[in-house]
């Protein structure tokens, strides 16, 4: 690997890693849509910092821009508070607004500065790395690197102070309150975080990758643990294994980058999806028909003791007519039958008639008692 | 002898949602150590009431007084507040026992970590509300009545002088609801002060030895005995009878 395809992949890491860590509270918030919002919105933000500060990648410009993130949130509150707005429309009202005006300003404006319209949507992992930081004539890499590294030290460095406060004003906001933490400061900390993180990493990925970085480890961490700390934990892991898979994709097939993680961000979703020990779909098929072969058992047994008293012979117990009685296939019949039987919770009184066993009669009556 | 501040004294307590207005007006006292249902129809402004003592909402007029002390931040530090449950979000990645721990989060400020007698004090409070075979639970696996038992257990460890309470019955079976009463009861001998919402008339009497009858109005307050009259509930409920068509049992606890 060259150097130059080594800062490629180091720059998308730590885009990664730094996302991850407000993605991460705001799936917990049920926030995504506001990840979706802050990434376009804060594009407007660059072009009105840009002309106030003309240095791209300034610490206050990245911080001017980051201001409208704050912006569109409290734009998307006002509309919901009028009661006249949901929230997810309120969301779809304001940032197409404001990132149209964002794409005008720059057609307009800056024909001729780093910013233009394709990177807006992509970026572009490859080009942001000639970027190069310079101090005293010596060089340091690529600047993107350096400011993404640097924004992921100063996110994981407050979410790790503040993990209290998160934690309970997400989970509780009104304990928050009265334990005296301000679940509104929270929140707009957590915004202006998430507007720092996709301004700083706007030029490197663009605003679909943001989204992707923040939203999906996240909510594949959460298929794979309910524990807070393994949670935060995965999800800077997966975001970082997917920026790896993604490059060495994008490098076997020569394609874009940031479209190759994207692509295998999803997919780790999807195989989690299915595939996850306790939450996944394939677990829960297995168990769901588990479930359906042990509640019929107890069917069977409860169906004959409610009929024991007819005597042991009647169309009640028979083994042929559990599927008109209980409404079961025949092949369903006859293996919840034997299952029982190896069980020892039902005998056959003899080939056509069944009857339950001691045990079966005690499992009959303590199903029964409750 | 000096006489001693109620827990908590509302003045004047007028609550509005735009003109619309949930409180009217409302003058309660709440003595030091007594257990006080509040008790009135739905939409009675019951939980309104909770939470402009707590100061959640803005009151349009009225002033509340936690220990003879205008209810600020710090007074409201004082108070346990058991939620309705169904107020926070329970598939959030978290077990039981750091939900109870949470109470403790204000001990000596955010700064602190939570140290052994913190630990103790949580598996305490598990084992009063009967979960402590369920502390590593991840908290959405659990039953309405648990999670309420939960809720329970938080404000045991918040060790407050007051405890504010939203239905802490609501979805608890019978024998859960039992021993709830009996946690209650633990807190009063300790000189505590709880006030809770609570729905069923007929066990209201039996649970509490106070009640406020409130409907956007204050009807009546007071000890259950006097208060908690067939007149007062006709005029709290209305002319549309509800559980209490045999007169309630009027023996407070």
């Amino acid at each position: 690997m060259s150097s130059l395809e080594f800062e490629i992949l180091a720059t998308a890491m730590t885009v990664s890693a730094a996302c991850a860590v407000p993605g991460a509270y705001l799936v917990l918030r049920q926030m995504s849509m506001v990840a979706d919002a802050i990434s376009h919105t804060v594009l407007l933000g660059i072009v009105l910092a840009f002309l106030v500060v003309p240095l791209y990648g300034h610490p206050l410009m990245v911080f001017g821009a980051s201001m409208m993130g704050v912006v569109t949130v409290l734009g998307i509150d006002l509309l919901k508070r009028t009661g006249l707005v949901r929230e997810d429309a309120a969301i779809g009202i304001t940032f197409p607004a404001l990132f149209s005006l964002g794409v005008l300003l720059i057609s307009l404006l800056t024909r001729d500065a780093h910013l233009d319209e394709h990177m807006v949507f992509q970026g572009d992992l490859v080009y942001s790395v000639f970027q190069r930081l310079e101090l005293a004539g010596r060089g340091y890499g690529p600047m993107t690197l350096w400011k993404m590294a640097g924004i992921f030290l100063l996110n994981g460095a407050l979410a790790l102070r503040f993990h209290r406060e998160l934690k309970i004003a997400t989970f509780d906001p009104v304990l928050a309150a009265t334990l005296g933490i301000s679940p509104s400061l929270v929140h707009f900390g957590l915004v202006l975080m998430t507007s720092v993180t996709a301004v700083g990493a706007f030029d490197s990925v663009g605003s679909i990758l943001v989204i992707g970085f923040m939203v999906v480890p996240p909510v594949t961490a959460r298929l794979l643990t309910d524990s807070l700390a393994r949670y935060l934990g995965l999800s800077l892991l997966l975001g970082c294994a997917s920026a790896l898979g993604g490059f060495w994709i994008a490098r076997t097939v020569n394609g874009s980058v940031g479209g190759s993680i994207s692509l295998v961000m999803g997919a780790m979703f999807v195989v989690v999806l299915l595939a996850s020990p306790r939450r996944g779909l394939v677990a829960d098929w297995h168990r769901r028909r588990r479930q359906r072969v042990e509640f019929a058992v107890r069917m069977l047994v409860i169906h004959l003791f409610q009929h024991r008293a007819l005597g042991q012979r009647t169309e009640e117990n028979h083994a042929g007519h559990l599927e008109a009685h209980l409404g079961w296939s025949a092949e369903f019949s006859r293996r919840i039958t034997e299952l029982a039987e190896a069980r020892g919770l039902i005998r056959r009184v003899d080939t056509h008639w069944l009857g339950l066993t001691s045990v079966g009669e005690r499992q009959a009556e303590q199903a029964l008692a409750g | 002898m000096q006489t001693m501040p109620p827990a908590l004294e509302v003045n004047d307590l007028t609550v509005a949602y735009r003109d619309k207005p949930v409180l009217w007006d409302v003058d309660l006292q709440v003595p030091t150590g007594v257990l006080m249902a509040v008790v009135g129809p739905n939409g009675a402004g019951k939980t309104t009431l909770i939470k402009a003592v707590m100061g959640l909402m803005q009151p349009a007029a009225g002033s509340v007084q936690v220990f003879g002390e205008p209810a600020g931040r710090q007074q409201v530090r004082r108070i346990g507040y058991v939620p309705q449950r169904t107020s926070v979000d329970w598939d959030f990645p978290t077990s039981v026992r750091d939900v109870v721990a949470m109470g403790r989060y204000n001990r000596g400020g955010l700064w602190r970590r939570a140290d052994r007698r913190d630990a103790e004090r949580v598996a305490r409070a598990l084992a009063t509300v009967d979960m402590e075979d369920l502390a590593d639970r991840q908290i959405s696996e659990l039953s309405g009545g648990q999670q309420q038992r939960v809720f329970l257990a938080r404000a045991l460890v918040q060790d407050s002088d007051l405890y504010l309470m939203d239905e802490p019955f609501q979805g608890v079976d019978a024998v859960t609801e039992q021993s709830m009463v009996a946690v209650l009861r633990r807190l009063q001998e300790q000189g505590r002060t709880v006030l809770a919402v609570h729905h069923d008339l007929r066990t209201a009497p039996a649970y509490f030895d106070w009640v406020a009858l409130l409907n956007v109005r204050l009807i009546a307050s007071g000890p259950m005995a006097t208060a908690f009259s067939e007149c007062n509930l006709r005029e709290t409920f209305g002319g549309s009878a509800p559980e209490w068509t045999t007169p309630p049992a009027t023996t407070a606890a």
